[in-house]
């Protein structure tokens, strides 16, 4: 996770078309040709998404295009396999690690922007340095540590891999958003006898929501879509979440199911999609940082 | 990259005892399932840890065996070799490229050409990754979309081509983050600069050379340093569509660790291939970062 997502906001495109629009000596032909090569990148980026959505709804699917049908066949056949148990796992994995980075991030983001903390600047390079580091590297050390902990095929602590796995960055995250909320509603509410946390809870949250949302909302989404973590520390039969099964089903038949795994995909997919939409708005600002840096 | 400390000369400079309880839980998180790992990692890399057998509880520190093994052990320089190139070809190279392209395309093409294109190549990047994995494992094999386009709907091409079939996936679902940090970047190229070159006379491809791409070097560098941090640990995507082979034709390191771990029982080994990740992506890092020392240099002087 250790990249900032987002989409551009309906004002900055539209400014981006009366400034980047018909320059003066850009020829009609010209810019026929450069709709149509965007359009044909377009295409290749859509027939996969096409297949899958066609497949989905075709009782018959093949690796193939078809001609489109609307059964609702394989959703009933992703059913039988599992699907709604396996999301009901997922939706455990991501929600409780979502809480967990979340409460422990702003506490700690919140310290590191606000309060004196001895060596803060090495304190967040450290934090910074973390976001960088692979999950592979974790793997083998955690697995073991479980096997002695007998925490193994627990999804709590399977979660708990997860939510550290986003903390480095949700701080990381949140401490720079709580930077830009202005202090004097603390100092205000300070005076009038708020209590610390108190404070955190009714002026500063409020007040860096988007920021708290954007980065639960990353952290859902990477927990709701971790394979490797939960297929290493959760493999009893029953509490996998459906990014496993979806591998576990692809895997168990030889003759692949496309019908259903296409529709068991789409129902996985579908959280995700409207997570993104809800937050794409606020994101916009990772992508004028990562974009911003100037010369 | 570092955020501003936003600390003030009026701050009273004292640890207050609360500050300490709000920073605990993140602590101790983070030592418990990160630092001590990480740390444990670098110890079980020297180790004989297996999985299962007599070596699962009476593991002992073996020195530089693993790095003796690995040296002659033919399958993990192939891996290192698949991991360069699915990092550079599909990662840095197709992902930029293709996000340049769509970057520089939609700045002059038309609002609904430009909407509708990127809506969907965004639409590749968030679905989970689990999903793109099997929706290419199927648009590869014979009877797939892609068999039938190159004209061999009898091929599977994940026999024929897998290293090329998992580059050309990972840059199918990955181009979208190029595209939105570059269109970000090229917003932020003044205008000024450009028309004047224009107004010189100078042609849209030199002024794209000369002007445009000079003042996004930072952007790119910095686009080009998270794509490769991104790609050189991804193990779901190739794992699901090949599980690392035929043979091992797609083992890059992560799947590489994996198997040797996890599927032969070698976990003191396998954490070795882990520790070689990041050591080359720190490699990787260390280039781009001096590559960035000029403009990082000139940014703090502007402060």
């Amino acid at each position: 996770m250790s990249v900032l997502t987002g989409v551009r906001r309906r004002e900055s495109a539209e400014n981006a078309a009366t400034r980047g629009e018909a320059p003066p000596g850009q020829s009609r032909r010209s810019r026929w040709v450069i709709n149509l090569i965007m359009g044909l990148i377009g295409i290749w980026f859509l027939l996969p998404l096409a297949w899958l959505l066609d497949a989905a709804f075709n009782p018959n699917a093949g690796p193939g295009l078809a001609s489109p049908q609307l059964s609702v066949t394989n959703f009933i056949g992703a059913f039988h396999t599992g699907a709604g148990r396996d999301i009901a796992n997922s939706l455990y994995l991501a929600i409780v690690s979502t809480l967990v980075t979340t409460a422990v991030s702003l506490l700690a983001g919140y310290s590191l922007s606000r309060r004196h903390v001895p060596f803060k600047g090495a304190v967040l390079v450290a934090v910074l340095f973390l976001t960088g580091l692979p999950v592979t590297m974790l793997l083998v050390p955690i697995y073991e540590m479980y096997v002695a902990f007998n925490w193994l095929n627990s999804p709590f602590w399977t979660s708990l891999v997860l939510a550290s796995t986003s903390v480095p960055f949700a701080i990381w995250l949140l401490k720079n958003f709580i930077d830009q909320v202005p202090r004097e509603f603390e100092e205000a509410a300070a005076i009038e006898g708020s209590g610390e946390l108190r404070t955190l809870w009714r002026v500063v949250i409020p007040l860096a929501l988007p920021g708290v949302l954007v980065s639960a909302i990353l952290t859902f989404i990477n927990a709701w879509g971790a394979f490797l973590i939960p297929l290493v520390l959760d493999s009893n039969p029953g509490q996998t979440p459906a990014a496993v099964g979806i591998y576990q089903f692809l895997d168990a038949n030889a003759q692949v199911q496309y019908g259903p795994l296409a529709a068991y995909s789409i129902l996985f997919s579908i959280p995700v999609l409207v997570l993104y939409l809800i937050s794409s708005r606020w994101l916009q600002g990772g992508f004028a940082f990562a974009g911003g840096i100037k010369g | 990259m570092t955020a501003r400390t936003a600390s003030r000369p009026a701050d009273r400079a004292r640890l207050k005892p609360t500050t300490v309880v709000w920073l605990l839980p993140a602590a101790v998180l983070l030592a418990v399932l990160f630092l001590v790992p990480v740390g444990y990692a670098i110890y079980l890399g020297f180790t004989n840890l297996e999985l299962l057998g007599p070596f699962a509880q009476n593991f002992s520190f073996t020195g530089l065996a693993n790095l003796d093994r690995m040296v002659h052990d033919p399958v993990f320089w192939l891996s290192v070799r698949l991991t360069l190139i699915f990092v550079i070809g599909s990662g840095i190279v197709a992902q930029t490229v293709l996000g340049l392209a769509l970057a520089l395309l939609g700045q002059r093409a038309n609002v609904t050409v430009r909407t509708s294109v990127g809506a969907i190549v965004i639409l590749a990047w968030v679905l989970p990754e689990i999903a793109v994995a099997f929706i290419w494992y199927t648009f590869a094999q014979a009877g797939g979309t892609l068999s039938y386009l190159i004209g061999h709907p009898t091929t599977n091409l994940l026999t024929s081509a897998p290293l090329l079939i998992v580059c050309v996936a990972n840059a199918w679902r990955g181009t979208a983050f190029s595209m939105l940090v570059l269109s970000a970047g090229l917003r932020n190229v003044p205008a000024e600069v450009d028309e004047a070159a224009q107004l010189e006379g100078a042609s849209y491809w030199r002024r794209l050379l000369r002007v445009t791409l000079p003042i996004m070097r930072p952007t790119i560098m910095t686009n080009m340093l998270l794509i490769t941090l991104g790609t050189i640990s991804d193990f779901t995507l190739i794992f699901v569509m090949t599980q690392g082979g035929p043979g091992n034709a797609t083992a890059i390191l992560p799947v590489y660790m994996y198997i040797e771990a996890f599927q032969f029982n070698a976990l003191g080994y396998g954490t070795a291939i882990a520790l070689t990740i990041v050591l080359i992506g720190a490699l990787l890092s260390i280039v781009y970062i001096r590559q960035l020392r000029p403009e990082l240099a000139k940014a703090k002087e502007a402060e």
